[in-house]
């Protein structure tokens, strides 16, 4: 049992820090750290630049372009991103869907996707929820049926978040109507741009444009692009939902949002001295951060545990539940440090290229309406209490 | 960084369970209970043959030298047995003190007897008026002779009731110091009584109980450092022997949860209770990451790094751990309030824990001072 990180770790991550001094984009970093919209070309330049160092996906397979990197020197590289201002990778392609592609695709889907997905020259989308299909996702209905060489696909996806940054969307399906619903479901690679696919946004309650619902009208998708085997897409769905929960823990973007907030509850004044020393609202911060510690450490054990009873998927729940509370309590805190400029509508502010006069503090501007975007962390990634099933059932046996 | 417990650690683990599960049924520790001393002399001889209670002490005054996580493994074991022998008060509180300020006469005189498990000692660092505040000292400790004249009142004392020799803390014409006091010193009242969890404490009066010149533990007037630092070992003890006991409530709920029918079907198979059981093990798991971490930060001399670490594990335990002992008697239904049924003997091990060595109020607070006092961070906003 030891705290302290060793020399080899410490020197790894003075070697992240020299990589983000060097690399990343002070424009990006300030967005980030300032709440404002990013852009694609600010996504693309990122991870192009995290591509150029070989760091762009870590958890890869090292001979796919993976590091190789222990727990530890991952919970380093993600902390110091964050705590830089580097944008998270836009998961759905390095985190989602290439890992499914590196253990059941085709050479050729290797070698047509993987590249172009690891430097940014194509980004991804994910279309697994339906209109009618949320929780209950192995009820989804879109149909592919297959017609010689290609798939004809036809209905709808929801909720595709930064569905109008990408290319590509992979898609479940179903092409087995007889077979019981988890049977008949299979993965599909889908060009957007392709004939019959049609992207509409959704404003979210914060007044933002992030997902969005995309229409499927007789799509032909080559036959090649199906992922594995026909019909067993739910196997693939389930090994990247637990990728996708592992993300979502978010240790390193709360420990860095955490850090602001605290900038910002010393800025603050209450009763004549700075909000951070206001004991009702300390106490609130301090038991954020206490949670924090605990999400933190939680992480790292389980991730450095060796074996254990329980499988990594299910534990990954634990932290998916927390991590997702954690991330909307850090907005709620930001929200009420800021006080009555926490009212103000002022969306235009988010834009990093506004010239108008902000209302109040340049920090306050986006915190209501970052609150009122948090409210999806614990619904997306499968619900919380989706989570919670999973963890009664599979670590508890109930 | 590594959570992995040593292979030693593992051993002595597997051994200090397996001891307890012998020695430690309910019926054998309700008769430890109702004997004279309120503990089983058995568990305890076989405690100091195990080296049980050389573990914290340095290898020159006959210890093993080991670390606040070789105490952690130990203390998870007494929580998951409900031992109440005086562990925590003899040899980390007590013995803490003669270890980190004591002269190498004192760790001579005073820890041989509690390494061999024939003394036992007890801190006595709070007072009826000071709640948890360690540096509210109102004993006195006038000159008189070659020595000191003591005076004062000290409160729940832990293993007060059974110790032989009291580390007592006292204000001088220097500050708050510390000084050894021997249980059966004229002008000491010594009231004994049982905690909630069943553990020994005592109530203590000094009216000019008289001490030598070398019954004063370290520096005249610089012990307070020297008892906070005692204190969050003693934190972090307990926080462990909470998470042993909270491992047992969660065991016990999930096994009753799979066994009791009801509507014709296991109560478990409800969603309403599913979600609330899982909470149990969320909160165990989150807990138990901010134990090892105290525990691995409670031997640090870094009071802030140190004080951040154990509050926030003190803290957390304190309410969720009370939240955890409550759900599991509410999912236990009418069996889980009965005294027969073990859980609400944890239940109270998991109560006390909170009030001991300051609570998690107490601790948020002293966490959100520390956090408080930090630097600004680099963030765009502080600049």
């Amino acid at each position: 049992m030891d705290l302290a990180f060793t020399p080899e770790e410490d020197a790894f991550r003075a070697e992240v820090r020299a990589f983000l001094d060097a690399e990343l984009p002070r424009d990006i970093a300030d967005k980030m750290h300032k709440a404002k919209r990013l852009t694609k070309d600010d996504c693309y330049r990122w991870q192009n630049a995290l591509y150029h160092r070989g760091w762009v996906s870590p958890l890869w397979p090292v001979e796919y372009g993976g590091t190789g990197w222990t727990p530890v020197q991952h919970q380093i590289f993600d902390e110091e991103c964050f705590a830089a201002g580097a944008p998270r990778v836009i998961p759905f392609g390095i985190n989602l869907v290439g890992p499914v592609i590196i253990q059941f695709g085709s050479d050729y889907l290797k070698e047509r996707f993987l590249k172009p997905m690891q430097s940014g020259e194509e980004f991804w989308c994910q279309g697994f929820s339906e209109p009618g299909s949320g929780s209950d996702l192995a009820s989804l209905k879109t149909k592919a049926v297959l017609e010689g060489d290609h798939y004809v696909v036809n209905g709808q996806k929801t909720w595709t978040t930064l569905g109008h940054f990408a290319d590509w969307i992979f898609l479940l399906v179903r092409t087995d109507t007889e077979a019981k619903q988890q049977m008949g479901i299979s993965m599909l690679l889908v060009d957007l741009a392709s004939e019959g696919v049609e992207m509409r946004p959704i404003v979210t309650m914060d007044g933002d444009h992030h997902v969005n619902e995309v229409f499927l009208d007789n799509v032909k998708v080559p036959a090649a692009h199906l992922v594995g085997e026909e019909n067993k897409g739910w196997d693939y769905a389930k090994f990247l939902l637990v990728n996708e929960r592992m993300g979502i823990a978010s240790v390193g973007q709360s420990k860095s949002e955490l850090e602001l907030l605290k900038d910002v509850a010393r800025l603050e004044r209450k009763n004549g001295r700075p909000l951070i020393e206001d004991p009702l609202y300390q106490a609130k911060l301090s038991r954020l951060e206490i949670d924090l510690m605990a999400l933190e450490y939680t992480n790292l054990r389980m991730l450095t545990s060796k074996g254990g009873k329980a499988s990594v998927g299910a534990l990954s729940s634990y932290l998916k539940i927390r991590g997702s509370e954690l991330q909307q309590t850090i907005m709620e805190l930001t929200m009420e440090a800021v006080g009555p400029y926490a009212a103000p509508w002022v969306p235009q502010a988010n834009d990093a290229d506004w010239n108008g006069m902000p209302v109040g503090p340049e920090y306050a501007s986006a915190s209501t309406s970052r609150f009122l975007d948090r409210r999806k962390t614990t619904i997306y990634g499968g619900s919380n209490e989706i989570q919670k099933n999973i963890i009664a059932k599979h670590i508890l046996n109930l | 960084m590594d959570f992995a417990l040593t292979e030693e650690q593992q051993l002595f683990s597997d051994a200090l369970r397996k001891m307890l599960e012998a020695e430690y049924s309910q019926s054998q520790r309700a008769a430890a209970l109702d004997s004279d001393n309120g503990y089983s002399d058995a568990v305890w001889q076989q405690m100091a043959e195990m080296g049980l209670m050389a573990l914290p002490f340095p290898e020159a005054a006959g210890g093993l030298g080991g670390t606040a996580s070789d105490t952690m493994v130990a203390a998870i074991e007494f929580g998951r047995s409900l031992s109440v022998e005086p562990f925590l008060a003899s040899v980390v509180l007590g013995g803490g003190a003669v270890r980190l300020a004591g002269s190498a006469e004192q760790h001579e005189s005073l820890l041989t007897g509690v390494i061999a498990g024939e003394r036992k000692l007890a801190a006595a660092f709070l007072e009826p008026q000071a709640r948890h505040d360690l540096g509210d000292v109102e004993t006195t400790a006038e000159a008189a002779g070659d020595g000191y004249s003591l005076s004062g009142r000290k409160a729940v004392v832990l293993g007060g009731d059974c110790a032989d020799t009291f580390i007592v803390s006292a204000k001088t014409g220097e500050g708050i110091s510390l000084f050894s006091v021997d249980a059966g010193a004229p002008g000491l009242d010594v009231r004994g009584y049982k905690l909630v969890d069943g553990r020994g404490a005592a109530e203590l009066e000094l009216g000019g109980v008289a001490v030598s010149a070398d019954a004063l533990i370290g520096k005249d007037g610089g012990a307070l450092p020297v008892i906070e630092h005692v204190c969050d070992l003693a934190a972090s003890a307990l926080c462990a022997e909470a998470i042993g006991a909270i491992e047992m409530i969660n065991e016990m709920t999930l096994e009753y949860l799979k066994t009791r029918q009801q509507f014709g079907r296991p109560i478990g198979s409800f969603q309403a209770l599913q979600h609330r059981a899982v909470d149990l093990f969320l909160e165990y798991e989150h807990a138990k990451s901010l134990v090892f971490v105290a525990a691995m930060s409670a031997d640090s001399a870094d009071a802030a790094a140190r004080g951040r670490a154990v509050s926030a594990a003190k803290s957390y335990i304190g309410t969720r751990g009370r939240e955890v002992a409550k759900e599991a008697v509410q999912l236990h239904g009418g069996i889980g309030v009965t005294g027969e049924y073990q859980l609400g003997d944890y239940v109270k091990r998991v109560l006390v824990a909170d009030m001991l060595f300051g609570d998690a109020d107490h601790h948020l607070e002293r966490f959100g001072r520390i956090s408080a006092s930090s630097p600004a961070g680099a963030s765009v906003w502080a600049q």
